[in-house]
């Protein structure tokens, strides 16, 4: 194993990689930046340009691409509130405050940081214990799935925003409702496409995020122009824009935090049903339970946890998903699916053969994602203190900026005019929701929680016959509900058990 | 900045302009095929987006095209792109749009209200074969031991795959029962959102077999992880000649392909089509092509005019029959 990692390292140093893997990193970084573009579409248009090259080559220029990209998204979410992809959609909740607070550097800082060391503590994981995680990503089945994203709607609470529960359970179930738009896959029947082709396949959870919080946030920034004292004390803040210092507390408290969600965001992105979207929603809602109350409650105005936890998640779960794709042949993710394609076209199989036989390949493809990860933080974190100056331009000219980056961004997914249409009458929608101060986090998480669920859950009863006993049968599915469950009583039941011992105590106190 | 970026995209809107005009009177007064445009009707890194670029790049690089142009239209499971086709036929004489077997099926189901014979059919290039196949520690063995299994209790036996409901992987599992004696409908399907998925599934043990895609099986075998049951061609297939017909292993008659080719505008000049048709066949003598054919893993059938019309009458027609016998029309 130690030949293998050696081996793959030495290729990684020559210089013409080490050129690749730079050439990568800003290739990803910028069309990560640009919203809605994010690793996809990166490495899809980078696919033909390694045609020619030697495929160590061409991963490591790849690996490049794929950590500049997810670094490219979370610099858009952070500064515009404009998610590049789905998995940095988390980030936005407290990366955005953070940036609006004048710390636009410190949070880019804080997720280069976040998103390196998750990257690296998944890839000791992935070291070790690659093939015997290839079993862990095989024991889930579609009933466990569905009990896994029961356990992700419990976190609804994290995102209840100005501490009105009733509002985010409300957005949450409109986001479950609008997750049932599309083609029903139990049955190929369509549903709620109101006659329309172009909502066949449902509504893009990209396009759904884009037009709630990037434009509708650009739209309120109009709506609400700035009193003077705000514009005095934004004048203020810009001057500290660029600055990414950490204070030592600061650092002590993100430690923690980067070491849990490494750990689940791994485990999550193993199982090739869930992906990085899910681990950052789950390693927030986690983080804000486990910040307490006094520090829980920063949660979404700017918290470094909120902001380190996603981040870190979201980065663990992509090295994670390397897990079933090297090992099984098993694409888990988007990003995964055609990263699968790019080593076909090397004439590399991965499964569990790939290994046995190739050995070298297998190490120098995990090196060269590690390579990628590393050589990311050393050429970003100077560039940082410029991208943050993008806020110090006047809202006249970053506003129309947003829209229409934000338009194109979606457009260029899918190249269908009716996406363009739709996300102006979300944005307009949700715009109206915020004045009434509904929060959009509970929304995005229900739509992309429902699908999920509501497929697996499909599947699982066409799978024991319309019978619904798995839900306690199984172990696994049993033991992930039992936890879902104690999630949702244990902040309502403590009161009443600390006033019930407290009696109790008093009771037998006078009693003695 | 923003004079750069605007000069920029007036630049390309312009460019655009003129070439779409140059090619469309170009081929169409002298039949001189030198320029094409893909229409892709699914996002970048598709199956179709793959076949499309795949295709012009051997007839670019082959010196069969002197360019080829690319345009991503998704939406409606393909309907947007063919309904964009139909809406601009006339000024579409230089454009060809890639799709694959599901026209017939979303047509059938009646996801978008065109079919093939709003379009000109251009040929079928290359095509996959289907394929049964189960986790190798499985206790099946063989096609016969699973309709076997299939037929003492339907229930028991779970078919994954990796489409909708009666999509594509759904219906070939059904033409195999019906073919092998057995009842097509009480095929107990479970639909996955992927390929990748579906196969996931089958190794988690919640699905006792797998319908999908041939070559995917093949790549799968060498692994180790599964065992191929039986391939939907009436002969053995040279990538994996031991792998036994679905027709010979119980279900005779049985033969499904999954196509993927290329049709043009409605209307579109006959001559102008058998152009298109010549530069397809000769691709496939280049070795760029072969390169590209290789990479992918693609088997070469092709399928050209009125076969390929006649192909896709007989398709919609077998397949039109096992919807109905299934309740999906």
């Amino acid at each position: 194993m130690l030949e293998g990692i050696l081996s793959g390292v030495s290729v990684a140093a020559q210089p013409i990689n080490l050129l690749m893997v730079m050439v990568g990193c800003f290739a990803g970084t910028f069309i990560g930046m640009l919203p809605g573009l994010g690793p996809i579409s990166a490495i899809a248009l980078m696919i033909p340009i390694t045609y020619g090259f030697d495929p160590a080559t061409g991963l490591i220029l790849m690996a490049g691409v794929y950590y500049g990209a997810i670094f490219g998204g979370s610099t858009s979410s952070i500064l515009i509130n404009a998610p590049g992809v789905a998995g940095t959609v988390a980030t936005s909740f407290d990366g955005y405050p953070l940036a609006k607070q004048g710390h636009a550097g410190k949070a880019l800082a804080i997720a280069a940081y976040s998103s390196f060391s998750g990257g690296t503590i998944a890839a000791v994981f992935l070291l070790i214990a690659a093939p015997a995680l290839a079993q862990v990503s095989l024991s889930f089945q579609s009933t466990d799935y569905f009990a896994l994203m029961v356990l992700g709607l419990t976190a609804v609470a994290a995102f209840a925003g100005k501490g009105n529960l009733v509002k985010a359970l409300l957005m949450t179930i409109l986001g479950l409702m609008l997750s049932t738009v599309g083609t029903d896959q139990a049955q190929g029947v369509p549903r709620f496409t109101m006659g329309r082709l172009d909502l066949i396949d449902g509504i893009s959870f990209l396009l759904l995020a884009m037009a709630t919080f990037a434009l509708s946030e650009a739209l309120s920034a109009v709506l609400k122009p700035k009193s003077k004292e705000d514009q005095a004390r934004e004048l203020e803040a810009q001057k500290n824009l660029g600055s990414m210092k950490l204070s030592r507390e600061e650092v002590r408290e993100m430690a923690p935090v980067v070491g849990r969600s490494s750990i689940l965001g791994f485990f999550i992105g193993v199982l090739p049903g869930a992906g990085a979207t899910i681990a950052s929603f789950l390693a927030y809602g986690v983080e804000q339970r486990l910040a307490g109350p006094t520090k829980g409650k920063l949660f979404g105005k700017g918290s470094i946890r909120g902001l380190s936890a996603p981040e870190t998640a979201n980065n663990a779960a992509c090295s994670g998903s390397f897990v079933p794709l090297l090992t099984l042949g098993i694409p888990g993710s988007g990003t995964t699916a055609i990263m699968l394609g790019a080593l076909l076209s090397y004439g590399i199989q991965p499964g569990p053969r790939l290994f046995i036989d190739n050995p070298e390949v297998f190490w120098s493809v995990i090196i060269s994602m590690y390579i990628g990860n590393v050589v990311l933080l050393i050429l970003n974190l100077p560039l940082i203190p410029y991208i943050a100056r993008v806020l110090a331009l006047p809202t006249a000219v970053l506003v129309p900026y947003i829209l229409f980056f934000s338009l194109i961004g979606v457009y260029f997914v899918s190249f269908n005019t009716f996406d363009i249409h739709l996300m102006v009458l979300f944005a307009i929608g949700a715009l109206a929701l915020r004045l009434m101060d509904f929060p959009m986090a509970p929304m995005l998480l229900g739509f992309i929680l429902g699908g999920m669920m509501e497929e697996n859950l499909r599947r699982a009863l066409i799978i024991s016959n319309d019978s619904w006993a798995f839900l306690w049968e199984r172990p696994l599915t049993a033991s992930i509900l039992a936890i879902a469950i104690l999630i949702l009583f244990v902040p309502i039941l403590a009161p009443q058990l600390g006033k019930l011992k407290r009696k109790a105590d008093e009771n037998a106190a006078e009693g003695g | 900045m923003i004079k750069t970026l605007k000069r920029a995209l007036l630049g390309t809107a312009a460019a655009a302009m003129l070439a779409g005009g140059a090619y469309t009177a170009a081929q169409a007064d002298h039949h001189v095929v030198s320029e094409l445009h893909f229409l892709i009707p699914g996002g970048a890194g598709g199956g179709w987006d793959g076949t499309a670029r795949g295709t012009g790049e051997a007839l670019t690089g082959a010196g069969l095209l002197e360019s080829a142009s690319y345009e991503n239209m998704s939406g409606g499971g393909g309907g947007v792109a063919i309904a964009h086709l139909i809406e601009t036929a006339d000024q579409q004489a230089g454009t060809l749009m890639v799709n694959s077997t599901p026209i017939v099926i979303r047509s059938l189901q009646g996801v978008f209200p065109q079919s093939f014979r709003d379009l000109t059919p251009i040929a079928g290039t290359i095509g996959d074969y289907a394929a049964f196949v189960v986790n190798t520690e499985s206790d099946i063995q063989s096609m016969e031991e699973l309709i076997a299994a299939y037929n003492a209790d339907p229930t028991a036996v779970g078919i994954a795959g990796g489409s909708v409901a009666g999509g594509m992987d759904h219906l070939v599992a059904a033409l195999v029962m019906q073919a092998a004696g057995a009842s097509p409908t009480d095929v107990k399907y479970i639909p996955y959102d992927a390929g990748g998925d579906a196969m996931a599934g089958l190794l988690s043990g919640e699905a006792q077999a797998l319908s999908t895609g041939f070559s995917e099986a093949v790549e799968m075998a060498r692994q180790g992880q599964v065992r191929i049951l039986c391939v939907t061609a009436l002969e053995p297939v040279a990538a994996s000649p031991d792998t036994p017909t679905c027709d010979a292993a119980g279900a005779p008659g049985a033969q499904f392909v999954n196509w993927r080719g290329f049709f043009g505008a409605p209307g579109l000049d006959p001559a102008l089509s058998q152009a298109y048709q010549n530069k397809l066949a000769a691709m496939y003598d280049t070795p760029e092509w072969a390169e590209v054919r290789d990479r992918n893993g693609w088997v070469e059938i092709f399928n050209p005019g009125d076969e390929f019309t006649g192909f896709l009458e007989e398709q919609e027609q077998i397949i039109g029959d096992l919807m109905r016998e299934l309740g999906f029309l």
